[in-house]
């Protein structure tokens, strides 16, 4: 049996996003628990005490804390289900490799998107859309970075694409016009249930964008 | 399989390339390690390794493997004979993932912080957050140990490479600043693993020895001070 799983996350982290979908995607039931961030529950205090963040996947009471983690968690432990990483050990590492570059760029070129200014701003705009052109590049002719199976580069990206308006509006740029390529994977993914029912709605992400904006007192 | 089948592209005083000799010495594979010059890097680097243009590289037959931590787990996987560098239970790997990731990129950083720091109170403030993550792992090792001599338990596995692998450019950090950061008084299991660690012969004559960390790291700041002098003048 899955025994009780509880998923501590925030509607409009993308990494929490990946983990609904891996969950989705291996049919596992589970509790949403959302925190109100930015203020943070004593709970997630409890069972994030080092990093203090989400999401925070609780298997029988055990937390596994950072999304790439917990992703690996869910695939092995789940593992008959649509496996998400391939099981040839080198093609594992280039996955494991691709998502560890989604996390080291996109994820933080995106921040500066939103959060800097001036300079600083015109820079990550460039250097993220030349990330993607790079992921672009991986991707190649393949439906998926995992192949023709969705797998796990797949689902550590997508969350991103719910993010895309955001990082437009705050940046004042277009970025679906620079990376055709890129938002056809994006709608390829999304045409999938467990990812359509995961990511959050773009708005939404805008107006979290906004209040962690003032939170931090960027402009 | 042929050494030259396996080859480790590196250069010794890196603790991410150290990381690697251990597992290829755990697992007794035969490689061959050719060094690189990180101030002119190789074709063979760069053609390796486009995206990060960093070391270690792993080329296995014609594949390229980079990143130390995917490197290991690579290197698990395919050699997946004793002994298992990653303990077999999902929730104890994803532990031992997660203490890496903490290591990597929460600990070093004050490692370096502490080299870096030209002061006596920058040098102690920074030894402080120093002692604050290593309690933390005292408390990772004590649970992962089960009373046994390594994070593995009875044998070296994933987070004693990973956190061995510091051990060098530590005892060089407390030479150059003349403090002591494993401490028998704050963390006494770690200092008893660090020993146990260093004298493993899967480790022997892999990390350099601490004094030439010293003169890599009096180097560093001597390029770094020129640097910066150079640009004020300018």
């Amino acid at each position: 049996m899955d025994g009780e799983v509880i998923l501590l996350d925030a509607y409009a982290s993308m990494f929490g996003m990946r983990l609904r979908i891996a969950l989705a995607e291996k049919g596992v039931k589970y509790e949403y628990r959302e925190e109100n961030l930015p203020k943070k529950s004593p709970f997630l205090f409890q069972m994030n005490p080092i990093h203090k963040k989400v999401p925070v996947l609780i298997h029988n009471g055990k937390p596994i804390c950072e999304s790439l983690i917990a992703l690996q968690y869910i695939d092995e432990v789940w593992h008959d289900k649509n496996p998400l990483l391939p099981s040839d050990p080198y093609k594992r590492a280039q996955a494991r490799l691709w998502a560890d570059f989604v996390d080291q760029k996109v994820h933080i070129l995106g921040r500066k998107i939103w959060s800097a200014k001036g300079e600083e701003q015109e820079a990550a705009k460039k250097e993220f859309i030349e990330a993607l052109k790079v992921l672009e590049g991986e991707l190649g002719e393949k439906p998926y970075f995992g192949g023709e199976e969705f797998g796990y580069v797949d689902v550590a990206l997508i969350p991103f694409y719910s993010w895309f308006h955001a990082y437009e509006t705050c940046g004042n740029f277009k970025i679906g016009t620079q990376c055709p390529k890129f938002v056809a994977w994006a709608k390829r993914c999304m045409q999938r249930e467990s990812v359509s029912k995961s990511l959050a709605d773009p708005e939404k992400v805008y107006d979290f964008v906004l209040i962690l904006k003032k939170h931090f007192g960027v402009e | 399989m042929a050494a030259s089948d396996v080859k480790l592209l590196g250069a010794r005083p890196s603790p991410f390339v150290n990381r690697v000799q251990f597992a290829l010495n755990l697992k007794s594979i035969d490689h061959e390690f050719i060094p690189q010059n990180l101030a002119e890097k190789s074709e063979l680097l760069l053609k390796s390794n486009p995206v990060h243009k960093k070391v270690p590289v792993l080329i296995h037959g014609d594949q390229p493997i980079s990143e130390s931590l995917v490197i290991v787990q690579y290197i698990d996987e395919v050699w997946s004979g004793p002994p298992s560098l990653l303990p077999s239970d999902p929730y104890d790997r994803a532990t031992a993932r997660f203490w890496a990731a903490y290591i990597d990129e929460k600990w070093f950083p004050l490692v370096r912080d502490l080299r870096n720091a030209t002061d006596e109170q920058s040098k102690a403030a920074a030894v402080e957050k120093l002692f604050e993550g290593l309690k933390l792992l005292e408390d990772a090792f004590v649970n992962s140990s089960n009373g046994k001599g390594f994070f593995g338990g009875e044998k070296l596995g994933y987070l004693d490479i990973v956190l061995g692998c510091y051990l060098g450019w530590v005892r060089a950090g407390e030479i150059f600043t003349g403090l002591k950061i494993l401490d028998e008084t704050k963390t006494p299991a770690l200092v008893g693993w660090a020993e146990r660690f260093a004298s493993h012969k899967a480790v022997d004559g892999v990390i350099p020895e601490p004094e030439e960390l010293v003169n890599l790291i009096k180097m560093f700041q001597a390029r770094a001070a020129a640097a910066a002098a150079d640009a004020s003048t300018k």
